[in-house]
């Protein structure tokens, strides 16, 4: 263990710790046990958001966008301006009328809205569904963490990420993971903005204008000394020229050992365990599908009208997808009415729009100084080792010890809301009365989530969590906004709609992950499928709903006049207080005034 | 922002005060009274017209759905702005690729539009529609308490 790999390895045990002491902290202030229900609504706008955009900000963000910048260039810059334009939805669309509903997850909203308990477990399978598939990509950006950094085994990354969360959410409490989550969002801010602006001004320094011009010719990336790379999952490979390399291993099927020359015409298949040396000077082979030159790479929709539909197809999936994601809506129960919901949810746009401006410099910066990512197609890699690569020596290795800190703190932070949210709902509505257990129900969640991670996938974090977001948009997006704005919608209408959207997306999520394993014929629409499936959930929705007009639940116009009327008209009345609100509850209160701080 | 009375605690006459110590004892919960907290100097609405809304009279019930169309229109209007907006982009570099390779200080004018200025608009966007929002929010309660 070299001694920057110590200092990482520190860096990361020091936010665990800080982690689980914000966890601990006002939970053992006061009696535990009475914290550890919820958090009453009385967190402040601003510090809540920092707290949302704490718990959002996960693997996909500090991680998958770099590495989709350095793979597909202009065309992934839509995932940042797909999930903040999520939340402009959601304010526009959600956040203060769910927040005056009084539901705490979606299953409540569901079951409040349609008044139907069979409803309310369906919302709640799919909940899970949603949650599991946004875990694994967490997990598996651990697992490339520790097998890119230390000298570990990889499985050791998403066992620690998912011990720690056991331990932060057994132990702590919900109230308490509000100053946790915004610690959490301050942390990654600097983890990334501090990094990403060093290795911009290095970059100047050493004249980087003469190479950054360099990206935009139609050449592709070159190597700038001599690199051996070896292949951990098998990947096919495409050269724009004929290039010069030494394999040693199985490439397309045959044994290779020594020189070879690969043409750009064929496409080349290389096994696991392949070690492929390339010398300096040499341009980059890249993984089939993505840009093979730099002209590529930097114009925006360079491929045909299916690129198009693919671009179209991501942001629909973001900015429908956020609303339907179970930590996000959890949160926005701590908000004290709709009118600072709302609030809070512009706050968020403002911390977001921040913070994705350093993933976007740090990806440009991967393609000039890490491209042999490319060759193994382990771009989401690229945060963890540019530092090392701009700034060779000590700066450089504090720099990536820095971001560790940070990359650690995304997977943590979006591991816990997750599991903390949606094991309240398994435990709720899922489980039989007699085993009924938050804590069951949390351990649960968090080693199936781990099970599926360790399974062998070549894992592409952005990817994988647009997916998550287009299950999200095609199964509650329609069933929150046609609940809360329109009087029809019936409880069959929104289960036909959910059972579409949610079969479909998953469908295609097979069909894709076959298409991985068998060569990647899957088209466009196949990868993302959310242009068809959300538009569809919501017609089946409408015409079901239509068809079954007369069971329209009685409570539909006192539902409506709670959710819409101001805050001031005073109609909200919290579902959540008959239930939670037990005699602890109400004792706490007596402990004085410095608890609920505005 | 106002002034906001926090919520309190009173206790219900009758409970001996040498209990008072004991409250920390989950097993034993006694009698309180809690009074919810609210923004402080607010008008409260006038009964009648409130109590209108809550049984929905054919009156109640035909504000509450102007209340809900407004909001919805004002809603519609932003989610229409933000299509265009970011709808429009793919299009336009799809349609005319000269001008996303357009540079400006060697920068593509297509990465700076995407990558810096699209979310300050996103967020000037919500900084109007909060506004608007709140606005059409007091005119309503105006509206019910005269």
């Amino acid at each position: 263990m070299t001694g920057w790999q110590i200092t990482a390895a520190i860096t990361v045990a020091l936010v665990a710790v800080v982690t689980f002491y914000l966890g601990r902290r006002s939970a053992t202030l006061h009696n535990a046990a009475q914290d550890f229900d919820m958090a009453r609504r009385t967190v402040r706008s601003r510090r809540n958001a920092a707290a949302v955009s704490g718990e959002y900000l996960c693997a996909a963000s500090f991680l998958g966008i770099a590495g989709a910048i350095l793979t597909d260039g202009a065309d992934a810059l839509w995932y940042p301006i797909g999930f903040i334009a999520g939340y402009l939805v959601l304010m526009l669309f959600v956040a203060a009328p769910l927040r005056r509903s009084g539901a705490y997850t979606l299953p409540d909203f569901v079951e409040g809205r349609l008044d139907s308990r069979g409803i309310r477990w369906f919302a709640s399978l799919i909940t899970v569904l949603i949650a599991l598939l946004y875990l694994v990509p967490q997990l598996q950006g651990a697992h490339l963490a520790v097998t890119t950094l230390l000298p570990g085994p990889g499985w050791a990354g998403p066992v620690a990420v998912i011990g720690i969360v056991l331990v932060t959410v057994l132990g702590g409490g919900m109230r308490a993971t509000t100053l946790a989550q915004a610690f959490h969002y301050w942390l990654k801010l600097f983890a990334i903005a501090v990094p990403t602006l060093v290795l911009c001004v290095v970059f100047i320094g050493d004249g980087g204008e003469g190479a950054a011009a360099g990206l935009g010719a139609p050449a592709p990336p070159t190597l700038s000394e001599d690199t051996t790379v070896t292949v951990d999952t098998p990947v096919e490979l495409q050269v724009s020229a004929p290039t010069r390399l030494q394999a040693h291993g199985v490439v397309n099927g045959a044994p290779a050992d020594g020189d070879v020359v690969w043409s750009p015409e064929m496409r080349h298949d290389v096994a696991a365990g392949t070690t492929l040396r390339f010398d300096g000077g040499t341009p980059t082979p890249v993984v089939v599908g993505a840009p093979a030159d730099n002209g590529g790479w930097l114009a925006p929709g360079g491929g045909g009208t299916w690129d198009l539909f693919g671009t179209y197809s991501l942001l629909t999936a973001l900015m429908l997808g956020t609303m339907g994601l179970p930590h996000i809506l959890a949160r926005f129960y701590t908000n004290p009415d709709g009118r600072a919901a709302r609030r809070t949810t512009l706050h968020v746009v403002l911390l977001l729009g921040l913070f994705y401006l350093f993933p976007v410099l740090l990806g440009a910066l991967s393609r000039l100084y890490v491209p042999q990512l490319l060759v193994t197609g382990q771009t989401d890699a690229a945060v963890l080792l540019l530092p090392t690569s701009v700034l060779p020596g000590i700066g450089g290795q504090i720099l990536a010890a820095v971001i560790v800190a940070g990359v650690f703190s995304a997977f943590l932070a979006a591991t816990s809301g997750l599991v903390y949210s949606v094991a309240g709902v398994i435990s709720a509505d899922l489980m039989p009365e007699r085993v009924r257990d938050f804590r069951v129900a949390a351990v649960l969640l968090a080693l199936t989530a781990l099970g599926v991670a360790l399974l062998p996938r070549e894992p592409d974090i952005a990817h994988s969590i647009a997916i998550a977001f287009a299950l999200a948009a095609s199964t509650f997006c329609p069933v929150l906004v046609l609940g809360i704005w329109w009087r029809g919608l019936t409880a069959r209408g929104a289960f036909a709609s959910m059972s579409v959207g949610g079969l479909a997306v998953l469908t295609a999520l097979g069909l894709d992950i076959a298409s991985d394993y068998t060569g990647g014929w899957a088209p466009v629409f196949i990868e993302r499928p959310a242009l068809f499936t959300v538009p569809a959930a919501f017609v089946v929705a409408v015409l079901v709903s239509l068809a079954s007009r007369g069971t329209r639940p009685a409570t539909v116009n006192a539902f409506m006049l709670r959710m819409h009327a101001p805050d001031r008209l005073g109609f909200v009345t919290d579902a959540a207080i008959p239930r939670y609100g037990r005699a602890e509850e109400r004792l706490r209160l007596s402990h004085g005034q410095g608890r609920h701080r505005r | 922002m106002r002034p906001v009375r926090p919520a309190t605690v009173e206790r219900v006459p009758g409970v001996p005060s040498h209990l008072k110590g004991e409250l920390d004892q989950p097993t034993k919960p006694k009698r309180q009274r809690v009074v919810l907290g609210g923004p402080e100097g607010m008008p409260v609405p006038s009964l009648r017209s409130r109590m209108e809304l809550a049984e929905q009279t054919s009156w109640g019930e035909m504000l509450i759905r102007d209340l809900i169309n407004a909001l919805l229109r004002w809603s519609t209007a932003f989610a229409v702005i933000l299509v265009l907006l970011l709808g429009g982009l793919p299009l336009l570099f799809w349609r005319l690729p000269d001008i996303a390779s357009f540079t400006v200080v060697g920068v593509p004018i297509a990465w700076l539009i995407l990558g810096v200025f699209v979310s300050p608009v996103l967020f000037i966007l919500g900084i109007i529609y909060e506004r608007l929002s709140e606005r059409h929010e007091r005119e309503f309660v105006d509206m019910i308490e005269n």
